[in-house]
């Protein structure tokens, strides 16, 4: 035999073919008269998701329906992949707003800094995960697009430990 | 009663041609979504059960997908031969079926009809014939296809069918040397109580050629070429082998080949070594037709679905244990697989055939008749060559990489030896 190959003598028990056999013969058998399935029934029954899985986007808005955003611009800045494109405006009072919000979620990676950054707790990720669409010029999301959204939003720390303690 | 004859045969016959496909069929369609669903829960999954109740109709949709597919045709393919390869796939496993018997015989205003689509006089002989048969369909599949993992796939699959159809036929010859008929009912008939004609056994053969059926098994477990014998189709190395080229219907072809085969192998065990249609401990439903004729015992056609029953009951159990055993064992390394069929099986069986003709010798010499002793004896010795079957096996090397031994200085290729 070329070289020095290393042969490890091992005990009958281990090596036997017939008992290792069996044994994976009784194992499989256990398992299919096993009632005990892991498979979740996926559509009809959903994930539990923890209150800070981070997830696409959702815009809070006032009461009159207005998004709260009040165009900063806190968050283009801080947003790590340039996801988001704003465009600020101001109305009539004075007070800034978005004219343009668009986030795109193919890009983000789902940080969460553009919701700590936000000073009005305008923008926030959600707690949500089923993001299927039929072209990639859906997955911009914009204004309307966000404030639409109705998932719970993500928290981003728990208020009984904020400290994460 | 009289069995039918004249024109009442031939319609009788076409109806059972009609009726045994379509049930063949359906059974293959029910076996891929039972393997499915069993392995499903093998694996602690549910298996499939979105279409239909409990998942039955996804066959269904399969199939329709199958056949809606695109059809691909490779250009390396040499086409009349590719074409013809999953024909040669699904025949062999299918027209087997006819020398089976899946029933007592039906009683009909025109006469006894026998519940088996040919009865011909060599029955067994045309399983080990057209089982042969099988190899094509995989070694053509491989080659016509012009792509190497597929003809890689072909070689292996036939080097591989070659070699255990050695031991599958030589594993019946022990039953032949029991029955001294090869007439399919007439084995059958030889594992019932009666009370006239000629004598036979009263237990079914599982107990007298317990160790037949095992080789009987394995062989007809490589035939079918399944894990732990898929080398033809090994996922890993050859890309599923001989029907890597193959799409849509083509494919499902060599499936539905595939399942009909399983389902025939253990129709043959059934049939066998599992009684036939007998049903354990009744004696009611012990007919048998003679070869001039004669009807012992009374069928009725409550009888015949029964036993119908019956025998569809073992049949599944036993695609069962197909199954369970593809969903447990690790396929073989192509050595090993070689070893086992030359070197340990081929032999084991050959011993196996001196030892039962000569139990069968001495028992006759003794004087004891066909019957229940007879049966019991040649138990006995079946028991004992079991045990040293499995100790042999067990203290054997097919499997160990590193036995001490195992690979000798000189490099020859003398691993393994099975037993």
């Amino acid at each position: 035999m070329p070289g020095n190959v290393k042969v490890v003598e091992r005990p009958r028990a281990e090596s036997s073919y017939v008992r290792a056999a069996a044994k994976g013969m009784s194992i499989t058998m256990r398992h299919l008269l096993s009632p005990n399935k892991k498979t979740q029934q996926y559509p009809d029954e959903k994930w539990e998701l923890a209150p800070r899985t981070r997830g696409t986007h959702r815009m809070a808005v006032h009461e009159d329906g207005r998004a709260k955003c009040v165009a900063c611009g806190l968050c283009p800045t801080v947003c790590p992949v340039n996801c988001i494109k704003l465009v600020p405006a101001e109305d009539e009072n004075g007070e800034r707003y978005a004219a343009i919000y668009e986030i795109d979620e193919f890009r983000c990676i789902f940080c969460g800094y553009c919701q700590e950054v936000c000073p009005v707790e305008a923008i926030h990720l959600g707690v949500h995960y089923e993001n299927a669409e039929y072209s990639r010029e859906r997955w911009v999301y914009d204004l309307e697009r966000l404030v639409e959204q109705e998932h719970d939003v993500t928290a981003l720390w728990d208020p009984q430990d904020p400290a994460s303690q | 009663m009289n069995p039918v004859a004249g024109g009442a045969f031939a319609l009788a016959t076409v109806g059972k041609v009609v009726l045994f496909f379509t049930v063949l069929m359906l059974a293959v369609m029910l076996a891929t979504i039972f393997e499915r669903k069993v392995c499903g829960f093998m694996q602690d999954r549910s298996g499939p059960n979105r279409v239909g109740p409990w998942g039955l109709l996804q066959v269904i949709a399969d199939g329709i997908k199958n056949l809606l597919k695109e059809e691909t045709m490779p250009e390396q393919a040499v086409r009349p031969f590719f074409l013809l390869a999953p024909v040669l796939a699904i025949l062999p496993a299918t027209i087997l079926f006819a020398v089976i018997p899946f029933a007592s015989p039906l009683p009909t205003p025109w006469g006894l009809v026998e519940m088996i689509v040919a009865d011909v006089p060599i029955g067994f002989l045309y399983v080990l014939a057209i089982g042969s048969i099988g190899v094509y369909g995989v070694a053509m599949g491989g080659w016509a296809s012009g792509s190497k993992y597929s003809l890689l796939g072909g070689l292996r699959g036939s080097a591989q069918m070659v070699s255990y159809e050695v031991a599958l036929a030589l594993s019946l010859v022990p039953l032949i040397l029991l029955t001294g008929d090869v007439r399919a009912p007439e084995i059958v008939s030889m594992q019932q109580t009666f009370t006239a004609g000629p004598a036979t056994y009263a237990t079914w053969f599982v107990f007298p050629l317990l160790v037949g059926l095992f080789f009987f098994f394995v062989s007809g477990l490589a035939e079918t070429n399944r894990l732990p014998f898929d080398l033809p189709e090994a996922e890993a190395e050859l890309i599923t082998g001989y029907h890597t080229e193959y799409s849509a219907m083509k494919f499902s072809m060599f499936m539905i080949g595939e399942f009909a085969h399983v389902i025939t192998v253990a129709a043959l065990v059934t049939v066998f070594f599992l009684g036939g249609w007998d049903i354990p401990f009744w004696q009611g439903d012990n007919i048998r037709v003679l070869s001039d004729g004669t009807v012992i015992g009374e069928p009725t056609w409550w009888k015949t679905l029964l036993t119908l029953g019956a025998f569809g009951l073992k049949t599944s159990l036993l695609v069962l244990v197909f199954v369970w055993i593809r969903w447990t064992l690790p396929r073989f390394r192509y050595d090993q697989l070689m070893d086992l069929g030359w070197k340990f099986m081929l032999e084991a069986v050959t011993v196996y055939i001196l030892v039962i003709a000569f139990v069968i010798l001495g028992i006759e010499a003794v004087g004891i008749p066909a019957g229940g002793w007879y049966a019991f004896v040649l138990f006995l010795v079946n028991l004992a060559l079991a045990g040293a079957l499995f100790f042999a096996m067990d203290r054997g090397t097919l499997i160990r990489g590193g036995a001490k031994g195992a690979r000798s200085a000189g490099g020859d290729a003398a691993q393994g030896q099975g037993g």
